[in-house]
């Protein structure tokens, strides 16, 4: 297990983000749960008035065929209207990019946004599908078997820690 | 061909999660609470432009009602619909069962029409388990009533009210009351409580609507209306069927209103902040007067709209389990 310096990356990626909402009027919103903790940090940065939203993707997946329904399946909450607005989406890891795919089906579910922007901590290559962040914090391509995760402990300090899965087969 | 598996729930596949509903009886606490945790997030979407999700695109639901019930019918179709799935409505009357089909000829020919999961309500208590053997093992069965035997989802959406309400049913009183013996709404709520952890459970009605059992299912027994919901958090008003008063039953409905039907006054007895329900549809005047039903401590409208999140829940967690094998 390897631990990353997730705060000193957290600073590069909120910088690079106030860089590109600038003077913009924009709504955040976070991908459970990573995202969410990352978004709130983020509306404080920016000084945003208006609560985050919260994305659980779980019911747009692409995989209900083969694993069915996640165990804990959370609500979306949206507290602002999605039509016409400026929204910054926000993930802690890119990966495959379905993830991606599956919150803006949902927030287009919403509403027509006029605009939206994704800013992830960590893009670790392996994309699947044509998907892309605006803001990249850090990249660091990984093999498949490597899983990174953000954590965030007591006092609200992030951790990345990088974990090599065990081989069941 | 089907194998049965003596002693594992007919309800769960190999893995114990939940492949049909059929009844509350029997189902782990942990099936009931999820299955009230992922109604939470179904909630939300009748509040959105697109009041669907994708979830279950590309599966057929059929709703098989041998018995009559537009309401429960319309809000399975909707909570289907929600989900995205294709939904079919067999009309029992213009259908083959009117000629004289057999029930497992029926869901065979349906089957074949690649129909992934039946939404039964049925006059015969232990259709749905009858149908639940005898389909493909792909196929899900949620039971939407059967004869006086079971009604889950009901069973399910009021204890997603009282949950929505009390948030905790450790230290509950819940307060049943009206024609217990033939109600399969009761029979679910009973099992529903109980396995939730409800302390106390009192089933109130007159001894010739009371079925025998009770006390053994952990259910205090009182046949007065007083004694039944004094202090109670929440009181649940069963639909006193008009063919109990022509079977000699119960005198008269004036007389059961008289000593059963909940009034302003007698709410009173109950906790101040006591949450009235019913599944509907109600009788007034008969066992709820209609300052009770219209008043700011009835819940039933809401029970209409949890109805759709938690029936969207329970598809949803039953669409997830791939095969009873």
């Amino acid at each position: 297990m390897i631990e990353l310096n997730a705060e000193a990356i957290y600073r590069d990626f909120a910088a690079r983000v106030i860089d590109l909402v600038g003077r913009r009027d924009v709504r955040l919103v976070g991908i459970h749960t990573g995202g969410v903790w990352l978004a709130e940090r983020l509306r404080a940065a920016l000084k945003i008035e208006h609560p985050v939203g919260v994305l659980d993707v779980s019911f747009y997946r692409d995989d209900f065929a083969q694993g069915g329904l996640a165990p804990d399946v959370r609500p979306s909450r949206i507290p602002f209207e999605v039509a016409g607005r400026d929204l910054l989406l926000i993930d802690d890891v890119l990966y495959t990019g379905r993830t991606t795919r599956a919150a803006m089906n949902e927030l287009f579910d919403y509403g027509r946004p006029a605009r939206i922007d994704l800013a992830v901590l960590i893009d670790r290559g392996g994309r699947e599908l044509p998907i892309a962040a605006q803001v990249v914090g850090r990249t660091i391509e990984l093999p498949p078997d490597v899983g990174v995760a953000l954590t965030r402990d007591d006092d609200l300090g992030f951790h990345l820690t990088l974990e090599q899965s065990q081989n069941d087969d | 061909m089907t194998v049965k598996a003596f002693g594992r729930n007919p309800q769960l596949n190999r893995n114990g999660e939940l492949h049909h509903l059929l009844s509350v009886e029997g189902l782990p606490k942990a099936i009931l609470e999820r299955i009230l945790a992922t109604a939470d997030s179904f909630i939300n979407i009748a509040e959105r432009e697109v009041k669907s999700v994708p979830l279950l695109r590309g599966t057929a639901v059929f709703n098989l009602f041998f018995e009559n019930s537009t309401r429960t019918r319309t809000t399975f179709e909707i909570a289907a619909r929600r989900l995205s799935a294709d939904v079919f409505n067999l009309d029992i009357t213009r259908s083959s069962t009117a000629k004289g089909e057999s029930l497992l000829d029926t869901i065979n020919n349906l089957t074949a029409m690649q129909a992934d999961m039946f939404v039964v309500r049925h006059a015969a208590s232990g259709a749905p388990y009858l149908i639940a053997q005898h389909v493909a093992p792909h196929i899900h069965v949620v039971n939407a009533g059967d004869g006086r035997h079971a009604h889950p989802t009901q069973g399910l959406l009021d204890m997603y009210t009282i949950r929505h309400y009390k948030r905790d049913f450790s230290n509950l009183t819940v307060a049943i009351v009206g024609d217990i013996l033939h109600s399969r709404v009761a029979r679910s709520d009973i099992h529903a409580l109980t396995t939730l952890g409800v302390p106390e459970v009192r089933a109130v009605g007159p001894l010739t609507l009371l079925p025998a059992g009770l006390e053994q299912m952990g259910v205090r027994v009182c046949t007065r209306l007083d004694e039944g919901i004094r202090d109670a958090d929440v009181i649940i008003m069963l639909r006193l069927q008009n063919e109990r008063m022509r079977g000699a039953l119960l005198p008269s409905a004036e007389e059961y209103f008289h000593n059963y039907g909940l009034t302003q006054d007698k709410l009173r007895l109950a906790k101040p902040d006591a949450i009235v329900m019913h599944p509907g549809p109600m009788n007034r005047g008969v066992e709820i007067d209609s300052p009770v039903a219209d008043g700011r401590q009835s819940v039933i409208l809401p029970q209409v709209t949890f109805g759709i999140a938690v029936r969207m829940a329970v598809m949803a967690i039953c669409a997830s389990s791939k095969s009873m094998h």
